[in-house]
């Protein structure tokens, strides 16, 4: 039987990194750029929002290889996780775990790669956090005029400034997170 | 036609994002803590690989698909909604353990809860719509 133990483990970081640069350059060959929180906006507008603001005020029809790009990548998840799964739980550096067990999130358990106490939704106040976090993502990303793939990405490859300070944003409200409120917001749960 | 080409696309950006593992929650808390190289591998050679990609468009020396020179974009030099708006986001990024593309791929994979941190960020976004006039930017 032949192994595929390279398909279905944890990709290498050197392999993921000139993929996604490959993922870079077809979008920019086909004509378009590489940012993914610009879906926001444009879902929003389909949603009507232009109502409320001219921000929303653009052709959504300008954005459809976008939407579509998005469709690609649910497919692309599902395909890897149906097809490509690993046989044991992704292993998290114990110094990390440990660190999380003080604030009650364990290990993943196979087949999972989120906690099961905040995406479970098992314990009560969990969705509290996921609407707060996922408010931050939205309002910030749209904020700094992108997120990962838009600015860390595309920016950073492109040697733009705004690019720059934004990751340096980013890892500012990463760390506060973590070290400030972390401890705090989890006894919520 | 066209429109196949960026399914396709996203389609290979949802099964690499999946197997490098960088849409894991655990992951990003790994990053944050400074704890496992994992990420910042994957996002330097990315930037790297990146600018040899953007050099040789912005260079002439790959055209388009149509034959047409490529110019990446300039992002907008509004420098104070890139450290804020970038420090709202990583406060999310953080908690959330997903920045966008990893939420619509987590959703493609039946976690469901992830709908949650969707809708929120849509309303985030229109949080900034609608208050967009009145932010430094």
């Amino acid at each position: 039987m032949i192994t595929l133990e390279w398909l279905t483990g944890t990709w290498h970081w050197s392999i993921s990194g000139l993929l996604i640069a490959l993922v870079l350059f077809l979008m920019l060959y086909f004509g378009e750029r590489f940012g993914v929180s610009t879906s926001f906006q444009t879902l929003c507008s389909i949603g009507g929002a232009k109502r409320w603001s001219s921000y929303f005020n653009l052709d959504w029809k300008k954005h459809d290889w976008l939407l579509v790009f998005i469709v690609g990548s649910m497919v692309g998840g599902f395909l890897a996780r149906t097809f490509l799964a690993p046989a044991e739980a992704m292993t998290v550096t114990p110094e990390t775990l440990e660190a999380l067990s003080d604030i009650g999130i364990q290990a993943p358990e196979v087949g999972s790669i989120l906690p099961e106490e905040l995406f479970g939704l098992s314990q009560g106040n969990s969705w509290l956090l996921l609407v707060l976090g996922g408010i931050l993502v939205g309002f910030g990303a749209r904020y700094a005029g992108g997120c990962t793939s838009g600015h860390a990405i595309s920016g950073l490859s492109n040697f733009q400034l705004p690019s720059l300070i934004a990751v340096v944003g980013f890892f500012i409200g990463g760390l506060v997170m973590i070290h400030f409120f972390f401890p705090f917001l989890f006894t919520l749960l | 036609m066209r429109l196949l080409r960026f399914l396709l696309i996203g389609v290979l950006f949802g099964i690499v994002l999946t197997k490098s593992e960088v849409i894991s929650w655990y992951r990003i808390q790994e990053m944050f803590r400074f704890q496992s190289f994992h990420m910042y591998g994957v996002i330097g050679v990315a930037v790297i690989a990146g600018a040899i990609v953007q050099h040789l468009f912005k260079a002439g020396l790959v055209g388009g698909f149509d034959g047409k020179k490529i110019f990446p974009k300039d992002k907008p030099k509004t420098y104070t909604a890139s450290l804020i708006g970038g420090t709202f986001f990583g406060l999310g990024w953080a908690l959330t353990g997903a920045c966008p593309g990893p939420l619509y791929i987590l959703f493609g994979q039946g976690y469901w809860s992830i709908m949650i941190v969707i809708a929120s960020a849509l309303m985030g976004t229109l949080l900034y719509g609608v208050l967009r006039s009145r932010l430094p930017h």
